[in-house]
């Protein structure tokens, strides 16, 4: 596999942890992985997206056009030239 | 901070709010990036059909975020009512408020307050609620 070869869109409130950057990349084969391997390049990043282990609830993640949520969430598998899509979910309640 | 907005959308969330009643409404209004002109009003769809609790279907928000992009647009405001409380921010709200730069709209249908006056809008940002002006104006 090339290196960087999965394209990741970061949201707005995430773009603390790339300096600002709209899109990076990283390699990885899940999406375990690819948090792992984003977390080691934007440090916290990981902690934004994961809690106990699990996706946090209020964070969507997209490969290409899917919701993870129906792929296997962390054991979503990924190939290179893959994009993945980090949105917040928009939500709340009284 | 203001949030300006014309009147015809404030009368077109009351009214979604109304219609959708028992359940929480939610949309978006658009604008350019970095403009904060409240331009395009955009309903969305309570994928959580809650009284208490609303969200954006996934496929929505991903189908929002690409347009977003397309157009080089942005969510200049956020807004969803409450059904029985005040239109002041749940904890929940601020929970999950993700958006730094948008305008927080809140609007409320409970029985006991005039609807035209519970339309109110915040930043939400780190979790800290901050109330702004409401600027209604004929045209922007």
């Amino acid at each position: 596999m090339s290196a960087s070869s999965i394209e990741v869109r970061i949201p707005t409130i995430l773009r603390p942890f790339t300096k600002g950057e709209k899109t990076v990349s990283a390699d990885a084969t899940n999406l375990a992985e690819l948090i792992s391997a984003l977390d080691k390049s934007y440090t916290g990043l990981g902690d934004r997206l994961l809690e106990n282990g699990e996706l946090r609830r209020f964070i969507n993640i997209y490969i290409n056009d899917e919701d993870v949520r129906f792929m296997g969430s962390l054991t979503a598998p990924l190939k290179a030239g893959d994009s993945v899509t980090i949105l917040p979910a928009v939500a709340g309640g009284c | 901070m203001t949030l300006r907005i014309t009147r015809a959308y404030v009368e077109a969330i009351l009214e979604q709010s109304r219609v959708e009643y028992p359940d929480e409404c939610c949309g978006v209004i658009l604008g350019p990036e970095g403009s904060d002109r409240a331009e395009t009003l955009k309903p969305m769809i309570n994928a959580a059909h809650s009284p208490t609790f609303y969200e954006f279907d996934s496929k929505d928000l991903l189908a929002l975020y690409r347009e977003l992009d397309d157009n080089s647009q942005e969510i200049v405001v956020v807004y969803h009512s409450h059904t029985e409380t005040q239109a002041y921010p749940s904890r929940t709200d601020i929970a999950y408020a993700s958006e730094p730069n948008a305008h927080y709209v809140l609007v409320s249908t409970r029985k006991e307050i005039a609807p035209e006056n519970e339309f109110r809008s915040y930043r939400i940002i780190d979790g800290v609620v901050t109330e702004e002006d409401v600027e209604i104006v004929a045209a922007l």
